[in-house]
């Protein structure tokens, strides 16, 4: 086995097969079928999505004549009310929805990280007013909080990810925290801090790339929870404005033309649903590749 | 334990202050006030509004009145609605939200107990797989395309319910289904998950040895320890049911506390929006006390601390 310091080596190409744990990890998720196949899910409506709408129909083209028309061979998934080509709709919706949901996480993802390493690193007093503090935090309403900033601010998409985002860091925060302070009693830390290296050099250095595995895993699960949250405030009309759209709206949109529309909600809601259920999948099976345990806690 | 609980208690009056306070100022900064969006409101109309609503004071005392009249258990009146109270709103409306939750909560528990103990005594087999797959549904398909998705089924297609309001009993299926599905796969994964680990300790193998049958085993024995992680997800799902009552209040037009904060958002509402906001602070904190409570009372080994 290798030593934890090894870990963030990139290349472990050149080590025996088997020995190398990110090398283990990959070949147990190539096993897990669920993951495999959400991730190709995933790689397939990322690559629609990304480039879908240079060759469909313009969404924002209407044809009033044409009107709310059920799938057919000219538009496959249906056109809404205004004679808007869903599937073209649906491409750009996702364009919107896939990018809050890896910004919003990255914002998650700095904020809980560095806090979460602060806290674990330096500990004693330090550590327990900063995880108080996220205590408190974690038993706030902070759903409501997001719902006000969004009614009070206009409804700016910067602020929708800056909004999620500072809602989502708290469990990564958490887990950071937990991992750090497992790591902190560890051999190759005690070495670095008799080799005089400083505080920053040892936190970024040393000890966060040896948390990525958990940081990895609850990442992939942050993406669908803010996407949720993101279609959430859609649906209540205080996400993404017209004429953007993302599959919140879409959703909404078909929610309230369903008696005579159906496909207006089905076809979003199951493009939205599948992707949320492929991310889960791929999250959970990362998560046991990489043998995270305490992921949830 | 009563000075655990009254120590938890005492905290929340400082998280309390805090919600109120940042509440108060970041509403009263924002453009736009409860009666700019009324036509025809002369400026003197306006400026007598103002004076009985007190809102012509300087904001400080605005806001130290406010706490005064907080402190009395007031909540002030309603700008929106004339001569209505926010406490006589709450009053009205809280409890079709809290009888909302409660069937979320039992359907989310029933279901995915029942779920993720199945999957977990019969692990590896078709019926853990029809279990875990279920619970993965559940928690993809999020409850504003559920929600619709059973109206259109059992309410347009097959008549069965109705497709929106809160009368009869009848009523409160679909919307109880809908926002305790989600829950419910979440208890299903954790059930499943804290049964395995306790099914594989040697308690257990002892209990089988000493001959006691499968169902003494799974619920006198296994089922205590493997509910922990179900009890401390309690505290979030509370949480997620009541925020998640905003949208399901929307989607069939129950008038419950959920839909009447989003409105009184959107309509500037000040007492209104700084009533409900405290109220569901002040719920959900102390429902993650007795979560905590619970916690400790199932499993010796944690303390109060």
């Amino acid at each position: 086995m290798l030593k934890p310091t090894s870990l963030p080596a990139a290349a472990p190409v050149e080590l025996e097969a088997g020995h190398s744990p990110w090398g283990d990890a990959w070949r147990r998720l190539r096993k897990n079928r669920l993951a495999v196949a959400g991730a190709i899910v995933l790689l397939i409506l990322g690559f629609l999505c990304a480039f879908g709408p240079l060759f469909a129909q313009s969404y924002q083209e209407q044809n009033l004549d044409l009107g709310a028309t059920p799938p057919s061979a000219d538009h496959w998934l249906g056109t809404d009310t205004l004679g808007r080509d869903l599937f073209a709709r649906i491409l750009y919706g996702g364009r919107i929805s896939i990018l809050v949901g890896l910004v919003a996480t990255f914002v998650a993802l700095a904020i809980g990280v560095v806090y979460g390493a602060v806290a674990g690193f330096f500990g004693g007093k330090i550590d327990s007013v900063m995880m108080r503090l996220v205590d408190i935090m974690y038993a706030l309403p902070f759903t409501i909080f997001v719902i006000l900033l969004m009614v009070f601010f206009g409804r700016n998409i910067v602020l929708l990810f800056v909004a999620i985002g500072a809602v989502e860091w708290l469990t990564m925060a958490r887990i950071v925290r937990g991992q750090i302070l497992t790591i902190k009693k560890m051999e190759f830390i005690e070495a670095a801090r008799s080799l005089g290296f400083g505080k920053r050099r040892i936190i970024f250095r040393h000890m966060i790339p040896n948390v990525l595995g958990p940081i990895i895993v609850y990442t992939t699960l942050t993406i669908p929870a803010v996407m949720l949250l993101e279609a959430f405030l859609s649906f209540l009309g205080l996400g993404v404005q017209p004429p953007m759209s993302s599959w919140g709206v879409l959703i909404k949109d078909g929610a309230e033309k369903m008696e005579e529309f159906w496909w207006l909600l089905v076809f979003p809601g199951t493009v939205f649903s599948l992707s949320l259920f492929s991310l889960n999948f791929v999250g959970d099976g990362l998560r046991d590749a990489l043998d995270v345990r305490s992921a949830k806690d | 334990m009563l000075r655990f609980v009254l120590r938890r208690l005492l905290e929340m009056i400082p998280v309390l202050w805090v919600i109120v306070t940042a509440t108060f100022f970041m509403i009263r900064f924002v453009p736009g006030g409860p009666f700019t969006a009324e036509k025809a409101v002369t400026p003197e109309v306006l400026r007598n509004l103002e004076a009985h609503y007190g809102l012509d004071k300087p904001l400080h005392r605005q806001y130290l009145d406010y706490l005064g009249n907080l402190l009395q258990g007031d909540l002030g009146p309603s700008f929106k609605y004339a001569n209505r109270t926010v406490n006589e709103i709450i009053a009205d409306k809280l409890p079709t939200s809290l009888e909302l939750g409660l069937w979320s909560l039992a359907v989310a528990l029933t279901v995915g107990l029942t779920l993720g103990v199945l999957a977990a005594i019969r692990r590896n087999t078709w019926l853990d797989y029809l279990c875990s797959s279920v619970a993965m549904t559940g928690i993809s398909v999020p409850t504003f395309v559920l929600g619709p998705l059973l109206v259109l089924f059992f309410a347009i297609h097959l008549g069965w319910f109705n497709a929106s309001g809160w009368y009869g009993p009848a009523d409160r299926v679909l919307p109880a289904a809908t926002l305790g599905c989600v829950y419910a796969a979440y208890v299903a994964r954790l059930t499943r998950g804290g049964m395995l680990e306790v099914l594989g300790q040697d308690f257990i193998r002892t209990a089988r040895a000493k001959g006691a049958s499968e169902v003494r085993v799974v619920f006198r024995h296994a089922l205590r320890g493997g509910l922990l992680p179900v009890v401390s997800f309690l505290g979030p799902a509370i949480a997620g049911i009541l925020t998640g009552s905003f949208v399901i209040e929307t989607i069939f037009q129950i008038p419950g506390l959920g839909r009447e904060f989003v409105n009184s958002a959107f309509n500037r509402d000040y007492t209104l929006v700084l009533g409900t906001v405290i109220l569901y602070a002040a719920l959900i904190i102390v429902l993650n006390l007795v979560v905590d409570v619970v916690q400790v009372w199932l499993n010796p080994k944690l303390k109060f601390e």
